[in-house]
């Protein structure tokens, strides 16, 4: 935040020295974010690093922020991808409808408000970080997206007001609640103990779901999604899927299922449904796709609904796959976008049937991008195999059937991931391909940690299973499950 | 249990390699290809130490563990990074990293002409590296990581020469047959770990008597589909035929010594899965016996040299699916006919290599003819190679496929009279169309329409053969010596602890059923091909030769059920998304627009949305609050 702000003082002429300034913080503010997970106790499942002030004293209404195993993983996931991402993208903005330093004041913004989203332990601080987030990428999408970006822009922000709203009058409604029954709160630990009845605690429920599954985006509330990751710019796209969309699952976990457990319970049927149809849904929309972004954008869909049905699952493994999963899909997908918005600025198309041969014209963006695709599909070795095969070992002991059609996914995304493969990078070198130049240096710097991470937690992901699972752990027992044992019992 | 710290070298070695060639690119031309050798020798010397030093120890303390780190450990599911070398994986290492060496040094002459070579070698010690994880690994899921390694070795090698459209598709096809059969293995071990809480083999072999018969089933029938499609088997059997499009060392090595042998691998290593699981061990007999038939018959038909072996290495694996499911003593056969067959079959790819490489690498049998006296020592160790696969004595394939087929009479009643019937026509249409992929390939008239003159490979290429060869020859008799393999495998699969059912067929009639079915193939071939043939297949043939010419239809099967039914539901749904679900969201945004328009004349021109919202939001917000206080 501060650094947007020295930033919005300089002129700016000078592109350059923004973007260097830029780049610096966030590299700053990825490391303290690494610093804060050193710090940060493993076996204490509470809630740490806690602050907070008064904010608005008159409604109880404090900013109030902390952290634990689950907000910080998706914290250092946010700050990691952001340098990445201005790295990736150094001249995404020249082109757009501001000047760059606009650019990069919305992209340090947005940052600020992903991070305050993930810490904040006071509901209406949540809420309004949550909407506030929808400032910067609306300008993000409309001001420096390819055509039709205002159209997408407008429907995104519909899309999120409406849920918004939906979630703003559940929050007003539990407050009304809490006020009645241990006066007037917004901080979540107190919240959670309220005694609420059925048939409110159902409604309120929805409110904050229906917003989630938007944000998530689960079917049949995806459609804003391959418009907006469309219109947006490519950086834009991995911080929009990358990240913010993990604000939904993220929200399913910390207010439907901490705040109502009950709801969460009974509606676990229903979802448990929606995840399993957006899985084959997604993969094969993915499938049918002729425009990469939109590829990217269903395969997304897809696995989203594996991180919901993870979720409620509740089982440690599902809980922790998910987690696990909304971190692995973050890096998969940012090195799908960031690959893919390189080959569509090269060839000035994204129409995946403008691509050919590319392994053949430039080895290191072919290759790249097709380790990540193997990521996408979840190859064993790289590390979405990990949260995948937790999610679905972890539905599985409880939802068997909803596993096994979840299973089926896993054919489905390797057509989706080798169709594409296929024609863009094998085959002979399609017309208009042939002197489209590798890699650059900058380039190949910021896609190679992405990488890199993806191949570590692959065969390593125990550091963030480690900060993932005792807060998995705390959430499915608090909402009053246990784990199904074994059936042979040893 | 004794551990070693030298087990994570097999397969450390040839990954790093495989990463070090992949990034060095085009600075790796000259070495890499030694490079790679040199590690895959290197392996093979791990493991032959290995392997003399697990013979000097006495039976029970012979298998050794290695605990890399913990992997993933979530609530009860735990899974280390964990290496098992024991008496079943040492015939595998030896087998990979032996013939792989051999066929690395093969390549070194085979690809020298390839401008990308040291990526072809790259992928090569991917491969090794996999496949070693697979053999290697402790639990299901650590073998679930060379599963898909050598999936994805496979995919990458079967299209090496992606630029042709035909090829880069054969390559897709093959992964996705091999996701399917992936699903049965990811799902074996969900099942396996919502039944016993655990997925390491020794886990699950502990307490595998007190499942119920249902959940063994269940487990076993997954893993079934598994081995069908990493090996190949019916359903799953279409793209290994595609799979040829690799470079024939290739095909050698993964689509015929040892990937595609995995799934026997992996119903030898679940026996005890299997052994209390009838339904699962019955469905195991009926696909291992439709594939051997279904293979053969399709082998019967192919022109093209590679496809042949390919349908043949289909029917084999089918005799050792069949074998695993013939209970424990059908196991160490099992095990026993995958040594050969890695022998003689990758001496016999190698040798189709060598006359492609001495023809332009022209496949098609049709075109060849006579080739034996310009190439005498490919000739030479073919011939080797197929007198142990028709199963001659004293040749590597007598004693390890006698041994099935009298196995399968054994297994009593009406079940054994069809599975030793079924074995046994395998047999005789296996001599047929082994003797004539030998006229054509290598005697009668010379019919490749040009002039310049076959010639023989070099020594680099000649001596793997060769090495190969004389394992094909004697492979079977020392591995059957004194029962020597089935012994050595009795700890893993209790082959001898069997109770041992009367003997249906003494063994010596068996061998004189079978060599006579033998002779009987061979003659109709030779009645059938000898003489002058044409350069172009006949065109006038029975049904069935063109139903196996076009592998009995398992294509336009998969494209009527799968492939175009996918395809329009794909095209539907994009339309229902488009037309239904954002339909509906478009409608209520162009309601909104009108509405809001003429909520904007009422409110002199606030943001039209932002409006409607509003006033939506705010009616939500009362309900919610009526409702609450109510």
């Amino acid at each position: 935040m501060i650094i947007a702000g020295i930033i919005s003082v300089l002129p700016s002429k000078n592109n350059e020295l923004i973007k260097r300034i830029a780049f610096a913080g966030s590299v700053i503010v990825a490391l303290a974010s690494m610093f804060l997970a050193i710090g940060f106790d493993k076996s204490n499942t509470s809630l740490q690093f806690v602050q907070s002030n008064a904010w608005i004293p008159t409604f109880n209404i404090n900013y109030a922020v902390g952290l634990d195993g689950i907000s910080l993983v998706l914290i250092l996931l946010s700050t990691i991808l952001v340098p990445i991402v201005l790295l990736a993208t150094w001249h995404e903005s020249d082109g757009g409808r501001w000047s760059s330093k606009a650019f990069y004041i919305l992209i340090l913004v947005l940052e600020t408000m992903m991070i305050g989203v993930f810490a904040a332990t006071d509901l209406f601080l949540f809420y309004v970080f949550f909407e506030a987030m929808l400032i910067p990428i609306y300008f993000l999408i409309g001001g420096y997206g390819s055509d039709n970006k205002s159209a997408a822009a407008v429907k995104f922000l519909l899309y999120s007001l409406f849920g918004g709203l939906l979630m703003l009058a559940s929050i007003i409604g539990i407050y009304v609640i809490s006020g009645n029954q241990i006066g007037a709160t917004f901080d979540l630990t107190q919240l959670a103990t309220l005694e609420i009845d059925n048939r409110t605690e159902n409604l309120l429920f929805l409110g904050f779901f229906i917003a989630f599954a938007i944000k998530a985006p689960l079917w049949p509330f995806h459609t804003w999604l391959p418009d907006a990751a469309k219109a947006a710019t490519p950086g834009t796209s991995v911080l929009l899927l990358g990240v913010l969309d993990k604000v939904g699952t993220y929200g399913m976990i910390r207010f439907c299922i901490q705040l109502f457990p009950d709801a969460s319970k009974t509606f676990t049927p229903i979802i448990i449904t929606l995840a399993v149809v957006s899985i084959i849904y997604g993969a094969f929309m993915a499938i049918g796709q002729k425009d990469i972004k939109g590829l990217i954008a269903f395969t997304s869909i897809s696995h989203f609904g594996f991180i919901t049905m993870g979720i409620f699952a509740m089982t440690s493994q599902g809980m922790s796959g998910a987690n696990l999963y909304m971190v692995n899909h973050g890096f998969s997908t940012a090195a799908l976008f960031l690959i893919a918005g390189w080959m569509i600025k090269r060839r000035s198309s994204s129409t995946i049937s403008d691509f050919g041969g590319l392994q053949r014209v430039t080895p290191v963006m072919a290759w790249t991008f097709f380790i990540a695709g193997m990521s996408s599909l979840a190859l064993p070795g790289l590390s979405s195999f990990v949260s995948e095969f937790l999610v679905l070992v972890g539905t599985f002991t409880r939802y068997p059937i909803a596993a096994v059609i979840g299973t089926i996914g896993i054919v489905l995304a390797a057509l989706y991931i080798l169709i594409p493969v296929q024609k863009m990078l094998h085959g002979p070198i399609a017309a208009g391909n042939e002197k489209l130049a590798d890699l650059s240096l900058r380039e190949k710097l910021a896609i190679s940690p992405v990488i890199l991470i993806i191949i570590l937690m692959g065969f390593y992901p125990k550091p963030v299973l480690d900060l993932i699972n005792p807060t998995s752990e705390k959430v499915v027992v608090n909402a009053g499950y246990t784990d199904p044992v074994a059936k042979v019992v040893k | 249990m004794l551990t070693s710290a030298n087990l994570v070298w097999l397969i450390a070695l040839p990954l790093f390699s495989s990463a070090i060639l992949l990034l060095a690119g085009k600075r790796s031309n000259s070495w890499g290809h030694v490079l790679a050798t040199t590690v895959s020798a290197s392996a093979f010397t791990v493991g032959v130490i290995e392997f003399f030093a697990m013979q000097g120890r006495p039976e029970e303390s012979r298998a050794v563990t290695q605990k890399l780190f913990t992997w993933i450990s979530v609530g009860t599911f735990k899974v280390d990074a964990s290496l098992l070398l024991d008496q079943l994986s040492i015939c595998f290492v030896l087998l990979i990293t032996g013939v792989g060496t051999l066929i690395h040094i093969y390549s070194i002459a085979y690809m020298s002409h390839d401008l990308d070579r040291r990526r072809f070698f790259a992928y090569l010690n991917l491969f090794i590296a996999a496949m070693l994880l697979l053999v290697l690994g402790d639990s299901y899921l650590n073998l679930y990581v060379g599963w898909e390694g050598v999936g994805l070795a496979s995919y990458l090698l079967i299209g090496f020469w992606n630029q042709k459209p035909a090829y880069a598709t054969a390559a897709k096809k093959a992964f996705v047959a091999n996701r399917v059969g992936d699903v049965g293995l990811s799902l074996a071990i969900m099942i396996a770990f919502a039944t016993f809480g655990d997925v390491s083999f020794a886990g699950i072999k502990e307490h595998a008597e007190h499942a119920s018969s249902t959940q063994l089933t269940a487990i076993g029938l997954m893993l079934l589909l598994a081995a069908c499609g990493k090996s190949a088997q019916f359903p799953l059997q279409s793209w290994l035929g595609d799979a040829m499009a690799g470079p024939t060392p290739v095909s050698a090595l993964i689509h015929a010594a040892t990937m595609v042998t995995a799934g026997v691998y992996l119903i030898t290593r679940s026996n005890f899965i299997f052994d209390q699981a009838p339904i699962a061990q019955l469905m195991v007999l009926v696909i291992g016996g439709v594939t051997l038939l279904f293979g053969a018959i399709i082998g019967t038909a192919k022109d093209d040299i590679k496809k042949a072996l390919a349908a043949s290495t289909m029917s084999q694996i089918g005799y050792m699916i069949l074998a695993t499911g013939l209970g424990p003593i059908g196991y160490a056969f099992a095990i026993m006919h995958l040594l050969t067959h890695g022998f003689f079959k990758a001496s016999m790819f190698l040798g189709a290599g060598s006359v492609m490489h001495g023809m332009k690498d022209e496949v098609n049998m049709r075109k060849f003819g006579g080739i034996g006296k310009f190439m005498p020592i490919t000739a030479l160790t073919f011939g080797l190679g197929y007198l142990a696969i028709i199963g001659v004595p004293p040749f590597a394939g007598f004693y390890s496929k006698d041994k099935i087929i009298e196995t399968a009479f054994n297994a009593g009643g009406v079940k054994g009279i069809a599975l030793g019937v079924a074995t046994l026509v395998g047999a005789m249409i296996t001599a047929f169309y082994m003797t004539r992929v030998v006229i054509l390939t290598f005697f009668g008239n010379e019919r490749w329409g040009h002039t310049d003159e076959p010639h023989e490979s070099p020594a680099l290429m000649l001596i793997p053969i060769a090495l190969l060869s004389v394992g094909s020859v004697v492979s079977g008799f020392v591995l059957s010596k004194g029962q020597g393999l089935v012994h050595w495998l009795e700890p893993i699969v209790n082959p001898l602890k069997e109770h041992h059912a009367e003997e249906f067929l003494p063994p010596i009639v068996v061998s004189a059923m079978t060599l006579s079915v033998v002779v009987i193939g061979v003659s109709i071939a030779i009645m059938k091909y000898r003489g002058d043939q044409l350069a172009v297949a006949p065109v006038n043939v029975s049904s069935l030769t063109k139903a196996a010419r076009r592998d009995l239809f398992q294509d336009d099967f998969n494209e009527t059920v799968f492939m175009r039914p996918g395809q329009s539901l794909v095209s539907n749904l994009l339309n229902l998304d488009y037309l239904v679900i954002d339909g509906t969201v478009r409608a209520v945004g162009s309601i909104s627009l009108t509405a809001g328009s003429k909520l904007r004349s009422l409110q002199n021109g606030y943001v039209r949305s932002y409006a409607l919202l509003t006033v939506i939001g705010a009616l939500a917000l009362l309900t919610v609050i009526w409702v609450v206080t109510a």
